[in-house]
């Protein structure tokens, strides 16, 4: 193959620009690859939220809000379920476990959740995937707190350690009378458990005993030892995650909720939400893709550019090779083979720094976003993208090589330059 | 067609030839023929349409009416493809300078023509050892035949190599625009010697084009352009 030698020869002898322009398509392709991980990562990340819970059940609102403050602690409810609902939800016969969840109350920037002991065993993510302590154990005591992972290292806590709650979230009002202490640390799940502190639901109704319509009474304080005697049964919750027996319940119990007389409430499918939720954070996702599409796109041009602004110098090589016999198409397939040649390089180039950069971010993404980038080969559609760039190389070059193929034609033997 | 048609090399009858664009101009020749294995000089100054009277011959471009005859074959009836195939296997072609591809080795430059002509390549047998045998006799060290690139010659060696590249394969006929030009008087001669010597055994016969009227003692024949062909400029209208 005495014509792909020359072309590659012909490359080399260019090598700065050549090289720079490989870099920059490679730059690109990298750049791309690398957002389609990020933007998979998220997504597969934020399906993994949540699972192994079959219905969410709080008050109407939307879906994507009930979601939005039960799982990912993002906004408020605006209606409570009565803890008389609560009981009878509980009560009913699809209903396999049922655990509460109570939200309202900060520690410092993070939210603080009351619930069950429960809580612990039925909340999965990850395709079924448990919380694991990484310290400590669950709260046995009114005043234990469990704290997720990054809760304990941006505050810097460890077990035993103390912990007062501030009443709302942004707020100066701390229920300072009754510090809790970390009776756990849990170790990171990359879901918004790791940023919240879990404490028990009487522990939220101990805390607000001597509060009325969301501030102190004044004078009041109740002694710890005399909340532990009270009876500490909320009034009511903010949402609860339900397990049915079978599966196929799901759809019945969800109904009989969303027309439940007693007071307005809703369920939602966990899944069901999340992709709703997603279709609106895919508008971002949408315009990342576009956008380092167009950087793509851009850097094919530069590499169009570099070709036409070679063609002038290079019109003695093209005369030399009409001579010898070669037609002005395979001088326009020629140049059309270097710009396949080059974008092929910056397409392996590309995915190794990819994989480079993967390899290295992975840890830093991890820890600070919780998003898990595995490093897995490429996908078909990743594949389908490099195979797409190299084409769109070929087709780009198409108008270069066209204006070779022109000038060979018009310049024959005879080169004046 | 008569004998004289196939026993000559090459003929050139009534063609006639426009340039299209700003310097339009237009070429006729008449009659003009060269026999086999002569040795003729085409003499002219610049601008008296020698190179586009070259690229007729080499079929690169194609005249408005007439035929012109390579070995028997009219390349004006040939399609463009053809032709370009024809010229890669009949023709070879020496330039003024800037002869090799200056990112390939010399010894890439000599078999480029066979890439595009399969019976030449046929002809050639073992085509690295054909070029070696006429790079050995045109006195290029073997050394530099594949190792350097072609830009790192000197004038000299360079002209040689294409003159390897213009032989190889036995061509039927060697095409030459000014090749001695960017030569000095002594080594002129030096590749005169070669290029007759190397004509003489490939049995091709050779087309030379100079502005040097000094050189025609040493060919078959010389011709002056201008009375073979007549010209005719027209300004830009």
């Amino acid at each position: 193959m005495i014509l792909l030698r020359l072309a590659l020869r012909s490359l080399i002898a260019r090598r700065l620009t050549v090289g720079l322009t490989i870099f920059a398509v490679a730059l690109s392709v990298a750049l791309f690859l690398g957002v389609e991980k990020v933007r998979t990562g998220a997504k597969a990340s934020f399906g993994d939220t949540i699972s192994d819970t079959d219905l969410i059940v709080g008050g109407r609102s939307g879906s994507v809000q009930l979601l939005l403050y039960s799982v990912f602690r993002i906004g408020n409810a605006t209606n409570n379920v009565s803890w008389e609902s609560y009981l009878d939800i509980a009560a009913r016969p699809e209903v396999d476990w049922i655990v509460p969840i109570s939200l309202g109350d900060s520690h410092r920037q993070f939210r603080v959740m009351g619930t069950t002991a429960e809580y612990f065993e039925r909340y999965r993510y990850r395709s079924g995937r448990p919380l694991e302590f990484d310290e400590g154990r669950a709260f046995d005591d009114l005043f234990d707190a469990v704290i997720g992972a990054d809760v304990a290292a941006t505050l810097g806590y460890d077990v035993d350690d103390p912990l007062v709650v501030a009443h709302g979230l942004a707020s100066f009002a701390n229920h300072d009378n009754q510090p809790f202490r970390v009776a756990g640390i849990l170790a990171k799940s990359g879901t918004p458990v790791d940023r919240t502190v879990i404490v028990s639901l009487e522990a939220i109704e101990a805390i607000h005993v001597d509060w009325q319509g969301g501030a102190q009474i004044p004078g009041q304080t109740t002694s710890p030892d005399k909340i532990r005697a009270m009876e500490l049964t909320p009034g009511a919750i903010t949402a609860a995650m339900i397990g049915v027996k079978s599966r196929l319940q799901i759809f019945a119990l969800q109904r009989s909720m969303n027309q439940y007389p007693e007071e307005p409430l809703m369920a939602v499918l966990p899944g069901v939400a999340l992709q709703e939720l997603w279709g609106i954070v895919g508008i971002a996702e949408t315009a990342l893709v576009a956008v380092s599409g167009m950087v793509v796109a851009t850097a094919l041009l530069g590499m169009a550019a570099m070709i036409f602004s070679g063609l002038n110098e290079r019109r003695r090589e093209m005369a030399i090779l009409r001579a010898v016999g070669a037609r002005p198409l395979t001088i326009m397939g020629l140049l059309m083979l270097e710009a396949v040649l080059m974008a092929a390089v910056a397409a392996v180039l590309g995915i190794s720094l990819l994989y480079m950069g993967l390899w290295i971010m992975r840890p830093y993404v991890d820890a600070a976003f919780g998003l898990y980038l595995p490093i897995e080969p490429l996908s078909l559609r990743e594949g389908l993208v490099v195979v797409a760039v190299i084409l769109a190389a070929a087709a780009t070059s198409l108008f270069p090589a066209l204006r070779a193929y022109r000038l060979s034609l018009g310049d024959g033997m005879t080169v004046r330059n | 067609m008569s004998d004289t048609d196939i026993r000559s090399a090459l003929t050139l009858d009534q063609v006639e030839f426009h340039w299209a664009g700003r310097n339009a101009f237009g070429l006729m020749v008449p009659d003009f023929r060269i026999a086999k294995r002569e040795r003729v000089l085409l003499l002219g100054e610049s601008g008296s349409g020698k190179s586009t009277l070259l690229s007729l011959i080499c079929g690169i471009n194609a005249p408005v009416r007439g035929s012109i005859l390579v070995d028997g074959t009219d390349m004006v009836t040939l399609r463009p493809a053809a032709r370009d195939c024809f010229r890669a296997e009949k023709i070879g072609v020496v330039f003024q300078q800037f002869n090799l591809l200056p990112y390939a080795s010399p010894m890439d430059n000599i078999l480029l023509p066979l890439r595009f002509a399969p019976e030449r390549r046929a002809r050639a047998g073992d085509a690295r050892a054909a070029a070696l045998v006429l790079t050995d006799a045109l006195g290029l060290a073997r050394g530099m035949m594949k190792s350097a690139t072609a830009d790192r010659l000197s004038v000299g060696q360079q002209q040689r190599v294409a003159v390897a590249r213009a032989l190889i394969g036995t061509p039927f006929l060697i095409v030459a625009d000014e090749p001695t030009s960017a030569l000095d008087a002594g080594s002129q001669t030096n590749f005169l010697d070669l290029l007759f010597a190397q004509c003489a055994v490939a049995g091709s016969t050779l087309l030379m084009v100079s502005h040097d009227e000094r050189l025609a003692p040493r060919f078959d024949r010389s011709v002056r352009m201008e009375d073979i062909a007549t010209l005719t400029r027209q300004a830009a209208a």
